[in-house]
Parts: structure tokens; sequence; C-alpha cells
């Protein structure tokens, strides 16, 4: 629960997210007693993920648009509210497919002007970034690993809307590599379970896997290469032996989940010097995303945040996937601060959280052959 | 038809370079090959060459769709693999920027039968050596002149 502050009057906001695959609501309360999620609904379609090897996009944005009314009235029915006991209405604004961003928006300026309440437009990332204040209360600044299907960053979060970059992936994110990797080995989808399971009768050490990008200095990552290299050691099999054994997926799977852990564990390790020397008073480390769920990388992570003497939280899974609760939470702190959006608030497919980070140039296969 | 012997990925990304400093808005690009053939290092590198502001380019394949304001005005990256239904190409607003875009498209076989005919298509193909790629440049209308003398 977040911080316990007895000036802070309690708010309730409607969450409203739709800039992926998912369309989701959620109403969450933020109070002298901290926060809480009064409901959270996700109208998504993981049951067909398993049919086409990876997340099915639900990109109609008139699929969303039929589904916004729907989660809206069960997160108000869930939480047993009505539009007339919130305080303000927070929707995700981008980054994401325009059209479900658009028609998210769309949405939430209906309701505000319907109800007068406070328009808030919140960016997607800064949802997931400031989860861990919402479900753990963790005081700024912490660092926060972001890493899941489509993104992976580290990020000192200092506030609401003060983000620093410090470094993250210049191709492939790891869940997407965990996806790639499952495909080309013939494992099923999502790819991060199935290369988990197949990795525990492994052997990590029979392949020599690279680890990119470890060579350089910074806390970029790179996982295409990685990806490659699995490509590269399942066809010298194919050619050798005609096709792959048992112990040969087991083998690779485990020596790519390896690869995966060492690079992160190690890039984190830097991240961690880079925050601590801003002194926080209560140095806090948090993993969020799909890719927290996997064991081998989970403990390394926590072994790296202990030997710095700093507390490691990984919110829970239901919280770190898309969800509208986060973009609930992040518009109460937008609210406490009166950062309000009026009827001009625009939809922004592209909306990085940290505009001044420089960019790395270059692909990461170099770094994966090195 | 152009082939290419890429030895490298440096390689390859020169040949991006060289095609990008030919590209115009309505210009659509699909590219073809399995995981790992070097699709998205391509795409990479031809971006890289025409953006503004220096910036990252992840792989679209789990955000479907990144755009890019570039000198050649703007550059969209699609990654179709997840793509279920041809239909979903024009939830995507992709119809619309084969006018109005240069458009990068991984796994056109995604698109149906919605191929933007003047397309010029580039086959990724791994190599003999682990760093060699074969890139095949089949190209359609008005392309063969503008591709001339592309490969040195």
């Amino acid at each position: 629960m977040t911080a316990r502050n007895p000036d802070v009057p309690t708010r309730r906001l409607l969450g409203i997210e739709s800039s992926c695959d998912d369309t989701a609501a959620a109403v969450v309360s933020v109070g002298p007693v901290g926060a809480r999620v009064l409901s959270s609904i996700v109208a998504g379609q993981t049951a067909l993920h398993a049919d086409f090897g990876g997340v099915v996009p639900e990109i109609a944005a008139r699929a969303h648009v039929e589904k916004l009314d729907t989660v809206i009235r069960a997160a108000l029915d869930t939480a047993e509210v009505t539009l007339r006991d919130l305080d303000g209405i927070a929707v995700t604004a981008g980054p994401g497919l325009i059209g479900g961003v658009l028609s998210g928006v769309m949405c939430a300026k209906g309701l505000a002007a319907a109800t007068g309440l406070p328009l808030i437009g919140v960016n997607h990332l800064a949802g997931h970034a400031l989860t861990p204040r919402l479900t753990d209360g963790l005081a700024y600044p912490y660092l926060m690993l972001l890493v899941s299907g489509g993104h992976c960053q580290f990020l000192i979060v200092a506030g609401p809307t003060d983000f620093t970059r410090l470094g993250g992936t210049i191709d492939d994110a790891p869940g997407e590599a965990f996806d790639k990797a499952a495909r080309l080995l013939g494992l099923p989808q999502p790819g991060g379970p199935a290369i988990e399971q197949a990795a525990m009768t492994g052997d990590a050490t029979r392949f020599r896997l690279p680890r990119p990008l470890l060579d350089r200095p910074g806390c970029d990552l790179s996982f295409s290469g990685l990806k490659t290299a699995i490509l590269r050691a399942r066809d010298t099999l194919v050619t050798a032996q005609g096709g792959l054994y048992r112990r040969d997926v087991a083998d690779l799977a485990a020596g790519f989940q390896a690869a995966v852990t060492d690079v992160l564990a190690e890039k984190t390790r830097r991240a961690l010097m880079t925050y601590l020397a801003l002194s926080p008073d209560a140095p806090a480390l948090a993993v969020a995303g799909g890719v927290a769920a996997n064991c081998s990388i989970r403990s390394a992570l926590q072994t790296v945040a202990s030997n710095a003497g700093v507390q490691f939280t990984a919110p829970p899974l239901a919280l770190c996937t898309d969800n509208a609760a986060m973009i609930a939470y992040a518009g109460a702190e937008l609210l406490a601060l009166g950062l309000t959006d009026d009827m001009t608030l625009a939809a922004r497919p592209r909306w990085p959280l940290d505009n001044d980070a420089a960019p790395m140039l270059g692909s990461g296969r170099k770094g994966a052959k090195a | 038809m152009i082939l290419f012997a890429s030895q490298s990925s440096d390689d390859t990304a020169a040949l991006a370079r060289r095609i990008g400093a030919r590209l115009r808005s309505g210009d659509v690009l699909l590219l073809d090959g399995p995981i790992g053939a070097g699709k998205t290092h391509f795409a990479r590198a031809l971006i890289q060459s025409l953006l503004i502001r220096p910036e990252d380019v992840p792989s679209p394949t789990f955000t479907l769709v990144q755009v890019y304001d570039s000198v050649a005005g703007p550059i969209w990256h699609a990654d179709l693999y997840r793509l279920t239904d041809p239909s979903e190409v024009e939830e995507l607003g992709l119809s619309d920027a084969f006018d109005s875009a240069i458009c990068l498209i991984e796994w056109p076989d995604r698109l149906g039968i919605r191929l933007p005919p003047g397309a010029l298509r580039l086959v990724f193909a791994q190599g003999a050596g682990d760093d060699q790629r074969q890139i095949t440049c089949v190209a359609g209308d008005g392309w063969p002149d503008r591709l001339k003398d592309i490969v040195p």
C-alpha cells in the first residue's frame, strides 16, 4: 500500500486502458490509508494465444469501442460505485496503437464532459512504472526494470512525471526473445513458461550462447543475437542428426534462459550502481512485467538487489500485464499535483517517457557476436 | 530480380542505407524471410539512416507498427507476424500509409490479397556462413530503374 499520509484526501478514479491488445477499466481509491484497487477488469483473449504462436492482437479499434462500455460498466459495478462517486477519469493517451488509444481517449472525454469530472491523460509506460507505488508503496526515487513482451528498460522513477531512462533494449524485448526462441525450438506459446519448463531438465553449459552487450559499458541490452544463436545451434543439430532430441531442446532452452538471466542480472547490477549514486533514503528495485515471473531471472535479480542492500519487489503479475488499475493510480498521482487535461487531450501513438535519453545507435547483432 | 550476397550484418546495413537513400513517400518494401534472417536488422539500418533525430528502432513484433519521422517523410515499420486476419491491416491504418508514407513490412504474407502492386519485395535467406545472407530484390513497377547500380 502507498505510504500513509493523513493530509491526502481520498480520491476514487476510473482508469481506462486500450492502447494495445486488451481493453481494460478499473476503479482505484487513493487516500490517507494508501491505495486500493476496487476493481480491475481486462477483456482479452488469452485462451486464443496458444493457437497462433504469440499474443493475438486485438487491434480493432471497433472492438475496443464495443468493449469499452462493457468493461467500464463492469469496473464500476464490481467496485460498487457509480460515476457520481468518482473524482476523476484517467485514460491511457499513448503510446500504443492509434486506433485503440483514440477509442479510449474519446470515451474518457465523453465521460468527463458528461460528469464534469477532471480528465487525466496517462502515459501507458508511466502506468507500469508507478505500479510499485500502487502495490508496495515504494518511496521515490526507486529503480524500475520494466521487462515484458514489448518493453525492456531501466528507469529511475523520481515522481509521477519524473523518469530517467538508464538504458533499454536496442532490438528485441526479452519477452519477445522468449517467444521467438520457443518457436524456434518447437515449444508452445507463450514462450516464457514453455522455455522455463523445458530448461528445468536442461544443461545450460552444453551450448555456448552469447551474452550480448555485456562487454560494453552502460545499461543497454540486446536479445536479437541470442535468438539468432539459438537458430544456428538448432540448425547445426538438425543437419548433424536429422532432428532435435528432447535433450537438445532442454539444453538449448536452459542455455537460452541462462544467457538472458546473466545479461539482465549484470545490467541490473550496473543500473543499481547509477541509482545508488543518488543516495535514495529507502533504496528499492522493482521488476515489473511477465519476464519477472521466470524463477531463474527473478532469483538472480533478487540476489543482485540483496548484494547491493536494496529492497526487491515484483508487483503481482495481474498488475504487471496491461491493466487499467495502474492507469487509474497514475491518474490519481497526477490529479493530486493538479496535472489534469482538458478536451484538447490528444492520442499520442509515440510518447517516450524520457525524451532526453540518448538512444544507442547501431544494432545488437554486433554485441551478440562480440 | 537483383541478388545481393551480404557477407556480414554491416554489409546488409550498407545495402539498407543505399536503398533508403532512394526511397520516397508511397514506397512499400516487403521484407520476407524466416526468423533470424535479418529483416529487422535491415529495417533498423534503413530507418536510422533517414531519421531526423537519432532514436532507437525497436522490434515492432509486439507493437505491430512503429512510426518514425524521417528526412524522406514518415516511415512506418510494421511486423504483421501476430496478425491473424488480413482485415486487421485496415484497422492498423496500413492501407492509408501505403499511399502517404514509406512502409517497411515484415511478414507481408499476412497482407493476403492486399499486397500493394508497386511494392519492392526483399527476400532474406541464410547464407553459407553464420553472418552471410542472400538478399533477393523482386522489383515491382518502376523499381528496376530506381535500383540501378544498387549492388556495387
